[in-house]
């Protein structure tokens, strides 16, 4: 495989996850302003993955839904970050405000790309990626305000912060450290970041869900 | 005898968007070019938000228009940067708001940050006043945001700029 490739469905990977966590608000949300947010968002990065997938399959010779729903467990290329199930309101802004921060700087790199075609599509992605990002930094704003929004935050980001280390690579994660310790106001703890690769026990819970139906309908679902 | 690149053209301008079928697919912009070879007809077509559920539909009705004229369709997706809200067509923008859609601010030099969404001048298609405030970010669909008129006391739909 090659590295295109594999950065291709690291990304994929990544925003068809974190979608399908989102989606996981739908419906439940603690008000219907987030779930129409966290749906839209969810909408928005499945898309993005799609995108992404279309591209690898072509240096591939497959489809796009093969990619995203018939490899094994182990094929996977995502960060740890994104296959945490974290149905708890702190956690999941956490984790919605350091991944967009990590794609973002990304993101950043990517639309510089040598690569016209990648590049393209990553300055695309980006454009939708700013209202992510603003909804985010809402959320922040608000944490931040009271006490007990900042110690709930920093409850999230004590657990969550090596996962979100883990989504650059080496290169680019002193750059989330600056964004992220900036933002706070405070210094975060130098720890071993959760490397892409491995992956959480909430995944093949995950990938059991997300494949059923293409596993019940080899032929192809049609609806 | 291949067929001229503005019957073309015409076709596609009769195609509504699927999901605001106030509007043309000509006037969302997301048709970049039409060229004519022989029998075959290129057409280059830039989704709007990547995760718009009407993509799928709205290249079946491209390619639909394209047999209807007796052409057969190539339908290349963009996947670039290269559609933008300000690609949204004059004419198309009046539609919009006719329809109760408030269309996109033009894109400016940088990303749109929270501020200018809360403090922008943003106008209700209803009544025309400013005086109105953001709800939400997101909305029914990727490519809207929810505002609320303080003067007609109505929600309405903001399309976003990207």
């Amino acid at each position: 495989m090659s590295d295109r490739v594999d950065l291709l469905l690291s990304l994929a990977d990544d925003e068809l996850l974190l979608g399908w966590r989102n989606s996981e608000w739908t419906g439940i949300a603690p008000f219907l302003e987030e779930d129409v947010a966290f749906s839209s968002i969810a909408q928005n990065e499945i898309g993005h993955a799609r995108a992404l997938y279309e591209l690898a399959a072509r240096e591939l010779g497959t489809d796009a839904d093969a990619l995203a729903f018939d490899r094994t467990l182990d094929e996977y290329r995502s960060a740890p970050l994104v296959e945490l199930r974290r149905l708890e309101w702190a956690r999941t802004i956490a984790r919605h405000w350091l991944y967009e921060t990590a794609d973002a700087i990304r993101l950043e790199a990517l639309k510089g790309s040598d690569d016209v075609e990648l590049a393209g599509i990553a300055a695309k992605i980006d454009r939708e990626e700013v209202y992510h990002r603003i909804h985010a930094e809402m959320w922040i704003d608000r944490l931040l305000a009271t006490d007990e929004g900042r110690g709930r935050l920093d409850e999230a980001l004590e657990e969550l912060w090596p996962y979100a280390l883990g989504v650059l690579d080496d290169e680019l994660r002193p750059e989330l450290v600056r964004r992220a310790e900036e933002r706070l106001g405070r210094s975060l703890p130098a720890v071993e970041p959760v490397p892409r690769g491995r992956h959480e026990a909430e995944l093949a819970e995950l990938h059991d869900e997300m494949t059923m139906v293409r596993r019940s309908a080899p032929a192809g679902a049609r609806w | 005898m291949s067929l001229a690149p503005d019957a073309v053209w015409r076709a596609l301008e009769e195609i509504p968007d699927p999901e605001i079928p106030v509007i043309s697919i000509v006037d969302l912009g997301v048709v970049k070019d039409v060229r004519v070879e022989d029998e075959t007809v290129h057409v280059d077509f830039t989704p709007t938000f990547m995760g718009c559920p009407a993509l799928d539909t709205m290249r079946r009705q491209i390619e639909d228009a394209v047999r209807g004229l007796g052409g057969e369709p190539e339908v290349r997706v963009v996947l670039d940067d290269s559609w933008s809200t300000d690609r949204i067509s004059r004419e198309g923008r009046q539609k919009l708001r006719t329809a109760g859609f408030a269309p996109p601010p033009p894109r400016s030099a940088g990303a749109p940050t929270l501020v200018q969404l809360e403090r922008g001048p943003f106008r209700c298609p209803w009544c025309g006043s400013t005086d109105t405030r953001l709800e939400n970010v997101f909305g029914p669909t990727p490519c809207r945001s929810l505002r609320y008129c303080d003067a007609c006391r109505q929600p309405f739909e903001q399309f976003k700029t990207i």
